[in-house]
């Protein structure tokens, strides 16, 4: 039956050709291609030209100003001590880091989760770590061990059953450590509550289908979809963390890239060379950091912008195995032999 | 085997706030039975489908599966709700398919029928694996393993989710209008694998709008309408006899 039918299609074609042919005759030739002047954008290269000028000029003087001290800046730029500290400030950033993403997905799933206790713990956190400065707080976390000199476990207003000496905060990078990560963690766990609402509800709702628990569905469902939406905006809290460690001066701890730095300009009285080395190694680690974020981001955006796999694929190849009479064969024997 | 029947609803509600859904739904699915629903949108088919799994709570009435009432435990002559991890284990026994297919698009087709079985019932990866590839050949798409939900067709994708709520072994199957969110040209293929599902004894309990299926496969349709069962029976009867004036009407439409 289909055969008869193609051919008439065959048939059909060269006609309407001929047809369209006797119409135009240039219809046969190639499409010419359009040769047109392109628009012009005279001040995009005005302004373009006066901005290099500027610069240049910028760059000279600044060369020869002697306030800048660059053979200053050459000397510590691969100081010992300078890139010590820089170790530092990387170390301060990746723990902090990893203990606000910790507690901030904690504090994301307990604000959506189902039990209003933990629930009104994650709102009461993040009002608090959110809504003061991250200075401030830094400064409470420095004086805190003078506020507890001791732990204590017992009953209120009792002799303590056990006392041990708070020795936690007397250790200042650890100090800057929690600190810088209680404050992040209340913006980590923004940006994961962001990121678990924007996966569809129909998800969670299969899992559960699928008599999962809450537990299971958020970790192996809801968590890894969530991902793709709470990279990005992480990459940045890291960039923004690394610089945040500069705060770290209110506890006061002074081993970081920009509490040396200024320590050494304390001596030599060379403030801005040493400003502009600790800025030259901030701008090296938030560059290897973009790098980063680029390469994590393309990674997590697995299963989907599947758009392009799609054109490569071939779907419409798959179509024909869904012949309406193929699948219900196999079913039919397999499931009879079940029953 | 035995004659109680698989899914039992007496005088079930259901009120989202002011407005009642369900007003008193009643029906008996026997083991191995094909309940068609249908109705108009909003009639409270859906609805009661997610109750029977207890995705929604049921607010009046009984309604048990397996002998087991739903959501809740009876002690003397009170109900006492189920723990979380309770309901969860009563619906090990019963699949549900989604309208929207709602597979994981981060996992393969495979890791898709597999999660639940290795995370749930504590299966092996091995066996699991196993397993699915036989489901996934049995839907047709044994081939197809290894792709991703994107990859596939939509009615593949309902393959992979029927094939997925299978793996759990369930007594019961629930479909919320499984093919509604399908190309035409790809109904008949999630329909044959419900066929040959029905056939092979599953107790299945099916809301559609695809009449041709009702007919040929369900035992008993039943027609909703504003939370209640207006007519059920034998499914050619109520198609070419119906006697309610507002099965009438809505046959009327969609014949």
């Amino acid at each position: 039956m289909s055969e008869p039918k193609s051919d008439r299609m065959i048939e059909a074609e060269p006609g309407a050709t001929a047809r369209a042919g006797r119409k135009r005759d240039a219809d046969n030739a190639p499409p010419e291609a359009i040769v047109a002047i392109p628009l012009r954008h005279p001040w995009r290269n005005v302004v373009a030209v006066l901005l290099v000028l500027g610069l240049a000029v910028f760059i000279l003087d600044a060369a020869q100003r002697s306030d800048y001290g660059w053979t200053d800046v050459g000397k510590y730029i691969f100081d010992r001590r300078i890139s010590q500290a820089a170790w530092v400030t990387l170390w301060l950033t990746v723990y902090a880091m990893i203990g606000a993403i910790v507690i901030g997905l904690l504090l994301a799933i307990m604000r959506l989760s189902p039990n209003p206790v933990l629930k009104s713990i994650a709102w009461l956190y993040i009002w608090i770590f959110r809504g003061t400065p991250v200075y401030v707080q830094l400064v409470f976390w420095g004086i805190v061990s003078l506020i507890y000199p001791v732990f204590t476990l017992g009953i209120p207003f009792t002799e303590p059953w056990v006392t041990i000496p708070n020795e936690v905060f007397t250790n200042l990078f650890i100090t800057a450590v929690i600190g810088l990560a209680l404050n992040e963690a209340a913006y980590m766990s923004e940006i994961v509550r962001a990121g678990l609402l924007s996966v569809d509800e129909g998800q969670a709702e299969a899992s559960t289908a699928l008599a999962m628990s809450w537990g299971q569905t958020m970790r192996f469902v809801v968590v890894p979809q969530a991902m793709k939406i709470i990279i990005p905006p992480t990459g940045n809290e890291v960039i923004s963390m690394l610089k945040t460690t500069s705060l770290v001066a209110a506890i006061p701890l002074s081993i970081d890239l920009y509490g040396v730095s200024r320590g050494i300009s304390a001596v030599t009285f060379t403030p801005v060379p040493l400003l502009l080395v600790a800025s030259l190694w901030y701008l090296l680690f938030t560059s290897i950091l973009m790098v980063g974020q680029h390469f994590i981001e393309k990674r997590f955006s697995r299963g989907t912008g599947r758009v392009k796999a799609d054109k490569d694929s071939p779907t419409p190849e798959t179509a024909p195995t869904a012949v309406p009479g193929e699948p219900g064969a196999p079913l039919g024997t397999d499931a009879g032999g079940k029953g | 085997m035995t004659d109680a029947p698989m899914v039992l609803a007496e005088r079930v509600s259901k009120n989202f706030g002011s407005n009642k859904v369900l007003r008193g739904i009643s029906l008996e699915v026997d083991p191995g039975e094909v309940l068609c629903i249908v109705g108009p949108s909003g009639s409270g088919k859906s609805t009661f489908l997610r109750c029977i799994n207890h995705l929604e709570r049921v607010d009046g009435g009984r309604l048990s599966v397996d002998g087991q009432l739903v959501g809740y435990r009876q002690k003397g002559d009170k109900l006492y709700e189920l723990k979380l991890k309770e309901a969860a284990f009563q619906r090990q026994e019963i699949g549900m398919v989604f309208q929207r297919f709602n597979l994981f698009p981060h996992l393969t087709a495979l890791e898709n029928v597999t999660l639940a079985p290795v995370r749930v019932k504590g299966l092996s990866k091995a066996k699991a694996t196993a397993r699915a590839t036989e489901l996934l050949e049995r839907v047709g798409l044994g081939d197809k393993g290894g792709a991703y939900p994107a990859h596939l067709s939509g009615g593949q994708q309902q393959r992979v989710a029927i094939a997925r709520a299978l793996a759990m072994d369930p007594k019961l199957m629930l479909f919320d209008e499984p093919t509604s969110a399908l190309d035409p040209e790809l109904v008949g293929e999630v329909l044959d694998v419900m066929k040959g599902l029905a056939k092979s004894g599953m107790t299945m309990i099916v809301v559609t709008h695809e009449m041709g299926f009702a007919r040929e496969v369900a035992d008993t349709l039943v027609f909703m309408d504003e939370g209640v069962v207006v007519e059920a029976g034998p499914p050619r009867q109520i198609l070419s006899d119906p006697q309610h004036e507002r099965t009438k009407a809505f046959l009327s439409k969609v014949l």
